[in-house]
């Protein structure tokens, strides 16, 4: 049986990291609900985009676009947002196996833009190119980050040098419930339930533009792929400290656990120590008397 | 012709609801113009240009200043996805001026590495945030 001495000094350390540990679980919630409060807010402009992008795509018919189509090169550009700092839990390594485990991507067809630096180690370890990687951005996202990194991608797919852009982030469903999602930016995509769900109705209406069809796509779809990454920065942020306070919450619980089992140790040495003792001095009495 | 109910106007920016509300008419400048929407206009989605936001409420008028953004426009209502748009009360008139003067300083003493196109839609921000202070 370990010493009374060995299992205290265990005990005391458990219980530094348990400190720890909580704190950092506390220190997650107020900023979930802080990132919460600020991605429900946002949601609304990201999925009102996202339903009138795909509104008047469907209104426009086939027409031809350079942002509709697919570029000639097989580079893919991904958009990876993860955190900064660890003790996530999966949080990170959930939305980089996106990207590595990706069945049919090859490793030399992909660009990446880190945001953030888990996902930047992962790839840099894993040999991938990366193109460009800014950290500070999640940290705390604004309107104006997200639309100088998509005038970036968007540059890069006009001049042909990216063929893809997808982006890779966590979403939010609820406090316990974040899914690491892959979207493609571009080409556009519309989802084909949707297009049969209001072929009927909406054939009549059709969308008249001002000015004319390709021009206006030219300047909207710049404020819809900013909106849709902006949008993604908000609830992968939210999904970071979610995942976070969780995960301090499980080993806050460990600890606790151990900690009650060291306790048992303790006192079951301590008495055996004392059981001990008493025999050792009635059996030196004895043997004076 | 307008009908008794107006038409439902929702103003949403990246971080908030900006308005929503049944309103009668909406004024605001885009790329092709200034233009006014009364209920039961054809489909039509249109380019924000840094203008005046005029609401026509059925109680009076409400103005903001909008900056960029886009807005569909349908029969039953209007969206407008807006980028950056200010209530008067949250301009700060100063900034507003102190930037026009930037501006306009910039503009005048050219250089070749000024970004033209920049100072231009910074100059034509501060003179929409001034305007819509009066």
């Amino acid at each position: 049986m370990a010493s009374m001495r060995d299992i205290k000094r265990r005990k005391s350390s458990i219980q530094g990291t348990q400190q720890i540990t909580k704190a950092m679980k506390l220190v997650s919630t107020v900023k979930l609900q802080r990132a919460r409060a600020s991605a429900e807010r946002s949601k609304d402009y990201f999925t009102c985009m996202y339903d009138t992008v795909n509104s008047i795509l469907r209104r426009v018919g086939n027409i031809e676009h350079r942002y509709l189509t697919a570029g000639n090169s097989a580079k893919k550009a991904v958009i990876v947002i993860t955190s900064n700092r660890g003790l996530a839990g999966g949080y990170n390594s959930n939305v980089t196996k996106l990207v590595t485990k990706h069945p049919e991507w090859k490793k030399e067809d992909v660009q990446l833009y880190c945001l953030g630096n888990k996902g930047r180690e992962t790839f840099a370890r894993y040999g991938y190119e990366i193109k460009e990687c800014d950290n500070d951005i999640v940290e705390s996202p604004t309107y104006g980050d997200a639309a100088a990194l998509s005038a970036k991608l968007l540059e890069a797919f006009a001049a042909g040098e990216i063929g893809e852009i997808y982006l890779a982030y966590t979403r939010f469903r609820n406090t316990v419930s974040h899914i690491p999602t892959l979207l493609r930016l571009l080409p556009v995509e519309v989802s084909q339930e949707e297009e049969e769900a209001h072929s009927g109705k909406e054939a009549a209406a059709i969308m008249n533009f001002e000015p004319e069809d390709s021009e206006a796509l030219d300047m909207l779809i710049p404020k819809y792929v900013t909106s849709l990454i902006y949008g993604a920065l908000r609830e992968s942020v939210a999904s970071e400290n979610g995942a976070r306070m969780q995960a301090m919450d499980n080993a806050t619980s460990n600890a606790e656990e151990m900690i009650s089992d060291l306790t048992l140790k303790y006192n079951r040495a301590r008495q055996g120590s004392i059981t001990q003792e008493l025999t050792e001095i009635i059996a030196g009495a004895e043997a004076l008397g | 012709m307008a009908d008794k109910n107006g038409f439902l106007l929702r103003i949403i920016t990246p971080d908030r609801v900006f308005y929503e509300n049944q309103v009668d008419m909406v004024e605001f400048n885009t790329t092709e113009g200034e233009v006014g929407i009364l209920p039961g206009h054809i489909p039509m989605t249109v380019i924000v240009k840094p203008g005046i936001l005029c609401i026509g409420e059925p109680e009076g008028e409400k103005l903001a200043a909008l900056h960029a953004g886009f807005a569909e426009i349908l029969p039953e209502g209007v969206t407008i996805l807006a980028e950056v748009i200010e209530w008067p009360g949250e301009i700060d008139e100063a900034r507003a001026v102190a930037a026009k003067e930037r501006a306009e300083g910039r503009l005048q003493d050219k250089t070749p590495d000024t970004d033209i196109a920049r100072a231009e839609t910074a100059l034509q921000r501060a003179i929409v945030r001034i305007q819509a202070l009066k």
